[in-house]
């Protein structure tokens, strides 16, 4: 799960890491009225799960109410990349002497975290890594030890931070890591980590990514999960139990398990259709999740023709089919719906299908066929 | 021969008693598998269809002389199992268990490391050896005794290519579900390598899915290390950028993780990468024939 901006920095706070005075605002009247109580002049920056917001406009200085009403109204419900701005954080302005980076990181690889620190922040740290690596310093924690001070200042040296900042950037990377380990983030990047011009060593931004698995021990967060969704059917996905991400296309589908569900998004584009959505129906489906799948699936008015993929193995392909039967009996389905039932107990799925009689269903033997069949069903 | 698991598997099963655990271990067993024993702490003493349940696993070690550990074990308690499994002197652990916090994992994975224990999953299927030995979820039915090594991040992926390899006539070593979670206890270039040294096998078939660079790095590992034919698969060209991986995990890999950058890593190095599990298992069947 992705942090917004602001739920990052009261993170960062909540262990010690300084970041400027802000307010969260989820209208314009109330952008107003913490304005107002953080002081002029104040930074309103829409809260989006996504980079590079300030050029698309979501970030704007303000040096009185009259401008910050103006900013306001602009930025909420303005719509950046896909993303529409339903919240803002106001914060005061912070006079930059210098803008670094810095991040805390799990290193899939090496199976570490890892910890990097450049003095060339504020910008994309993509483009530092690839055109000056040097200046991207980077170093690994050994496993079940802290990220002690000494390397803290080691990484400050090795990154040219300015001599005067050195101490407080050490610090900070060490209570980074801490963040890290105490909230379960397995991503924390900080761009730009300025020096205010007090010299004062400050987190501008946050980007904080922290691990689903581990949300049961973290009660505040999960609470933060649950108002995440970014679109109705992903809403209404989560609440009835399951995996789905809509992908814009016209063509449901729905697998059972990831890497089968992803194998049949590919196969339909590479027969020239566009997959609406991926949704893995998971192992063991019930007749009852068919029925659930089919109700979002269904919910996505782009959706004109829909392919069930079913590899039978803890799944039974009968129990697929007694919820193919019972969505027909609850629910209008009015487009063509392709299946595909292979493995457990596909032959009893099949025949019950066939028994059913149902209208607009067309069932086909192979993954590759049945891709095929409900391309051409959607561009019919 | 075949890798990880077979006939000389003493098998005991961490969460025996739960729902899930009796009903696949009780399958493990009616395939032939030596299930000797289960752990569930409280239930001692118990035992599930004939088989002796212990508290502690170090009992099943000492009293059954259990060598593999399988955990089926709720996700939050699934490390601590893990770490027990190790420290009671196992060679081999190979966790069921999805949804375990990542820095659980971590520890379990330095653990396992340190004492030189076979660590496969988290979030996986589980070991096949047909004709042998079957440690996991995978259904046995669709996989024939033979000479194609299959190493894969997905469950139902693997099976569908199974099954068309059986359809086509060719057979399996073994198959290993390594597990697609962000730390897994082996990776794409363990099971390489063991494949590589394996008699019985042949011909290794990679399945992978978008997400790291653990393909990327089978690549080269794979062009430096690997006699044997691989052929590979790659899911995940038409899925959206994994929200899991930020910017910043791109850096560290040196790769953007997409699947085309994967299918680009694997080629350049000579690796077939079919277009459909269809089309991976025909390479397959075609390359191991053309070895004949």
């Amino acid at each position: 799960m992705d942090l917004l901006e602001y739920q990052g920095k009261q993170l960062f706070a909540k262990h010690g890491v300084p970041v400027p005075d802000g307010r969260y605002a989820g209208s314009v009247p109330a952008a107003v009225e913490a304005a107002e109580q953080v002081g002029y002049p104040c930074v309103i920056k829409a809260q989006v799960r996504i980079g590079k917001r300030g050029k698309a406009g979501g970030i704007k200085i303000a040096n009185d109410r009259d401008e910050v009403l103006k900013h306001a109204e602009a930025i909420i419900g303005m719509d950046i990349r896909g993303f529409t701005v339903h919240e803002v954080w106001i914060e005061r302005a912070s006079r930059i002497d210098a803008e670094y980076y810095a991040s805390i990181i799990l290193d899939r690889s090496e199976k570490k975290l890892l910890a990097m620190l450049s003095r060339m922040g504020g910008m994309d740290v993509e483009e530092v890594a690839e055109t000056d690596p040097a200046a991207l310093i980077r170093r690994h924690v050994e496993p079940g030890e802290e990220l002690t001070n000494e390397l803290g200042r080691e990484m400050s040296m090795d990154a040219r931070i300015d001599e005067d900042a050195t101490d407080q950037v050490a610090n900070l990377l060490v209570k980074l890591h801490q963040v890290a380990l105490a909230e379960d983030a397995t991503l924390i990047e900080v761009n730009p980590l300025i020096v205010t011009s007090d010299r004062e060593v400050v987190a501008l931004d946050s980007k904080v990514t922290i691990d689903n698995s581990a949300l049961y021990r973290h009660e505040e967060l999960a609470e933060l999960r649950d108002r995440s969704a970014e679109d109705p059917q992903e809403q209404m996905a989560k609440e009835k139990g399951v995996t789905y991400v809509k992908l814009g296309g016209n063509i449901g589908i729905l697998g059972n398990g990831a890497g089968l569900c992803m194998s049949t998004l590919d196969v339909v584009a590479q027969a020239g259709g566009r997959p609406a959505n991926f949704l893995d129906a998971g192992g063991g489906s019930k007749a009852e999740a068919i029925v659930n799948a089919l109700e979002v699936i269904t919910s996505d008015a782009n959706v004109i023709a829909i392919l069930f993929n079913i590899f039978g193995g803890i799944t039974r392909c009968d129990e697929i089919a007694k919820g193919i039967i019972e969505a027909f009996a609850r629910m209008d389905i009015d487009m063509p719906l392709v299946v595909r039932l292979d493995g457990t107990n596909s032959e009893e799925g099949l025949g019950l299908l066939a028994d059913a009689g149902l209208p607009n269903l067309h069932v086909e033997k192979t993954m590759l066929d049945a891709a095929q069949r409900v391309v051409e069903l959607a561009k019919a | 021969m075949a890798i990880i698991v077979d006939q000389s598997t003493k098998l005991a099963i961490s969460g025996l008693t739960g729902r899930e655990g009796s009903f696949h271990g009780l399958r493990n067993r009616a395939y032939g598998t030596d299930v000797v024993a289960g752990v569930t702490p409280g239930k001692g003493g118990q035992d599930v269809e004939g088989i002796p349940v212990y508290d502690k696993i170090a009992e099943a070690v000492s009293e059954q002389g259990a060598n593999t550990s399988m955990i089926f074990v709720p996700a939050r308690f699934a490390a601590g199992a893990i770490s027990e499994a190790i420290e009671a002197g196992v060679t081999t652990v190979i966790a069921i268990t999805e949804g375990i916090p990542v820095y659980d994992m971590l520890g379990a994975y330095w653990k396992a490391r340190e004492a030189g224990v076979r660590l496969i999953g988290p979030n996986c299927p589980g070991v096949l050896s047909p004709g042998k030995s079957n440690v996991g979820i995978i259904p046995a039915q669709f996989f024939d005794p033979g000479s194609i090594g299959v190493v894969s991040k997905s469950g139902t992926l693997t099976y569908q290519i199974g099954n068309e390899l059986k359809q086509a006539g060719a057979g399996n070593s073994t198959i290993v579900g390594i597990g697609g979670d962000p730390i897994v206890g082996s990776d794409f270039i363990d099971m390489l390598t063991l494949f590589e040294e394996d008699d019985e096998t042949e011909l290794i078939v990679m399945v992978g899915e978008i997400g790291g660079d653990a393909e990327e790095r089978a690549a080269d590992f794979i062009a430096e290390q690997v006699s044997k034919p691989v052929v590979a698969y790659i899911a995940g060209f038409t899925a959206p950028p994994g929200k899991q991986m930020g910017h910043a995990g791109a850096i560290i890999s040196g790769s953007s993780g997409t699947a085309e950058a994967k299918k680009e890593a694997l080629e350049g190095r000579g690796v077939q990468v079919g277009r459909s599990p269809t089309e991976t298992a025909e390479l397959a069947v075609e390359a191991i024939g053309a070895r004949a």
